[in-house]
């Protein structure tokens, strides 16, 4: 009778079963790092003095926070990761082409389900939409992750969503991310594994799903996990290699991993999102959650369409569907920014990138973008952005006299028309 | 331990703690010079060796940066109090060295400016006025990560 991260624990050694509370050492499967946050790991690493890391073969590092270099400061950083790729011989780095890491590591196959990964990063809770237990950790973890192969970790216990009803046709899952979050407040689930369910989730595809587990942390989740199906394999099943297809073949037909319904301390919310209305993320907390229909006074300088929240091809074809023949409001600036090489490729093929521009969009090669204020589409004093990203904090865009609103693609792009907070028809 | 407080309020966040566009630095002298700059501009220069921040509920959620907690100890800071903390900073301040107490309604009973005393060996935090307030005490292992400056530093002592 156990939650599916207590089952996915139980694999560390020496353990064979484990409860919420436990503290385990636990195995690595995959460590992620990227350009901003690996700089400080590999100090951490250098410091401890172990020579070689501990599997190259494990450790994936994707650049996507400053690309291409905005300053010498990152280009250095850059230089320096790109060296330490090289010395130790890291089998999966993907360069400044390839796109945000937290779309990266799904598409290339590196997320299996029943996986224990770690991520210098802290939207790597998307993976728990593949079924893998992910979490973000800070450098000095990630330095002896680097050195060791392992991590120690509470087992968390669990808050399961229970999510039925189908959605209207103008709402989508960040809608019912805002929404959760709102109600359960920016820690109401500190330390705990979220778990997403119910005929909702059953019907929803892979990338809807990653909305979902990517905003786990913004309500203090440390993991946000959905169980894995035939949906999950699918998704994955031309993105592995070799011996992991059948791995994954074999533990989508005999998986054992979902949650006992009866697991002690269980908590369980049920959720029925067919009346919910569009949502928006108010300054300067993700959990100030209000319809979208209360916030239709708030004038807007910026959309950003985007990010490993939001920035997948089915965000692209929302907000395309809105924007096609459509003029974006004078004065206002639209930047979209595909996830990946493969997103924007498919973008590109589906003709959505020709009525982004056409609308009077800046659409930018693959990256994080505006989204954490650190390298492009900055916001100024006074001015307010709505962005499809994860984050309103004060300052995080750019000024911390600016205001972020947080809200879906269908929104962004409907309110860019409008030049306003606007309800998609 | 004593020094002034530095209070804030409740959901502090790491993009207030060290803003995203100063995350290509990876040394402390340089984020410190930063850090929480959005609610207190050059508040390095402020603050003084051994003053203590003092927050609500869910102090340093968000980001796993760890430049968060590196730009704190590079102001000197002695501690930083809340009434809660987020679950990646609590570990990533600890690994680098920064003294976190965690002390129940401590931001309602203490004001801005005050001047406090903290008690490691009692667990209990002194107002200016004289009241007494309780904090959970930390377990040895991590008084010592603490007092080695780090998870690293007390490896690398314990391997020598």
């Amino acid at each position: 009778m156990s939650t599916m991260a207590e089952k996915i624990f139980a694999r560390a050694p020496g353990k064979g079963e484990v409860v919420a509370g436990d503290i385990v050492m636990a195995d690595i499967d995959i460590a992620m790092m990227h350009d901003l946050t690996g700089p400080l790991a590999v100090e951490s690493f250098n410091k401890i003095g172990t020579e070689k890391v501990w599997d190259p073969s494990r450790i994936v590092i994707p650049f996507d926070h400053q690309v291409p270099a905005d300053s010498l400061d990152s280009a250095n950083n850059h230089i320096l990761m790109r060296k330490f790729v090289e010395e130790q011989q890291i089998e999966n780095f993907y360069d400044v082409k390839e796109g945000v890491c937290h779309q990266v590591l799904p598409e290339k196959g590196h997320v299996i389900p029943g996986t224990v990964i770690v991520g210098a990063d802290s939207h790597t809770c998307t993976y728990g939409a593949l079924g893998a237990f992910a979490t973000g950790i800070g450098s000095t973890d990630m330095a002896m992750v680097l050195s060791t192969g392992q991590l120690w970790f509470k087992v968390p216990e669990t808050i399961r969503f229970n999510i039925d009803g189908k959605l209207k046709e103008n709402t989508s899952a960040k809608d019912i991310i805002l929404n959760i979050i709102g109600q359960v407040g920016a820690d109401g689930a500190t330390y705990k594994s979220c778990e997403f369910a119910g005929e909702t989730i059953s019907q929803m595809n892979i990338s809807d799903r990653m909305v979902l587990s990517n905003m786990a942390i913004e309500m203090g989740g440390k993991t946000g996990l959905i169980e894995a199906d035939a949906k999950t394999y699918d998704y994955l099943k031309d993105r592995v290699s070799g011996e992991n297809r059948n791995r994954l073949k074999a533990f989508i037909e005999k998986s054992n991993l979902n949650t006992d319904l009866d697991s002690e301390g269980l908590e369980m919310i049920d959720i029925d999102v067919s009346d919910l209305e569009p949502q928006i993320a108010c300054p300067h907390n993700v959990d100030n959650v209000k319809p979208a229909s209360e916030c239709s006074d708030i004038e807007i300088d910026q959309v950003f369409i985007g990010s490993c929240t939001n920035g997948r091809i089915e965000d692209l074809r929302d907000a395309a569907k809105i924007l096609k023949g459509n003029e974006i409001a004078n004065d206002l600036r639209l930047l979209v920014i595909p996830a990946s090489k493969e997103t924007y490729l498919k973008a590109l093929d589906e003709g959505l990138i020709k009525i982004f521009v056409e609308a009077g969009a800046l659409v930018s090669a693959p990256c994080c973008g505006p989204c954490l204020g650190g390298h492009t589409g900055l916001i100024g004093p006074g001015e307010v952005s709505l962005s499809t990203s994860n984050r309103n904090f004060k300052g995080r865009q750019g000024s911390p006299e600016g205001q972020v609103y947080l809200s879906s693609a269908k929104v962004a792009a409907a309110s860019a028309i409008e030049g306003r907070i606007a309800v998609p028809k | 331990m004593k020094g002034k407080v530095w209070k804030f309020g409740n959901d502090i966040d790491t993009d207030i703690i060290l803003p995203g566009r100063y995350l290509i630095y990876t040394d402390e002298e340089r984020l410190s010079e930063h850090c929480m700059e959005g609610l207190v501009p050059d508040f390095k220069s402020k603050a003084n060796e051994g003053d203590f921040i003092l927050g609500g509920t869910n102090f340093g959620c968000g980001s796993s940066r760890e430049h968060a907690p590196i730009a704190i100890k590079g102001c000197g800071i002695s501690a930083v109090i809340a009434e809660s903390f987020a679950r990646i900073f609590y570990r990533n301040a600890t690994n680098v060295g920064v003294l976190l107490l965690e002390a129940p309604v401590i931001s309602k009973v203490i004001e801005d400016g005050e001047e406090i005393e903290v008690d490691m060996e009692k667990g209990i935090i002194i107002s200016e006025s004289g009241k007494e307030y309780e904090f959970k005490k930390l377990p040895p292992f991590m008084l010592e990560i603490l007092e080695a400056g780090g998870l690293i530093n007390y490896l690398r002592e314990k391997n020598e």
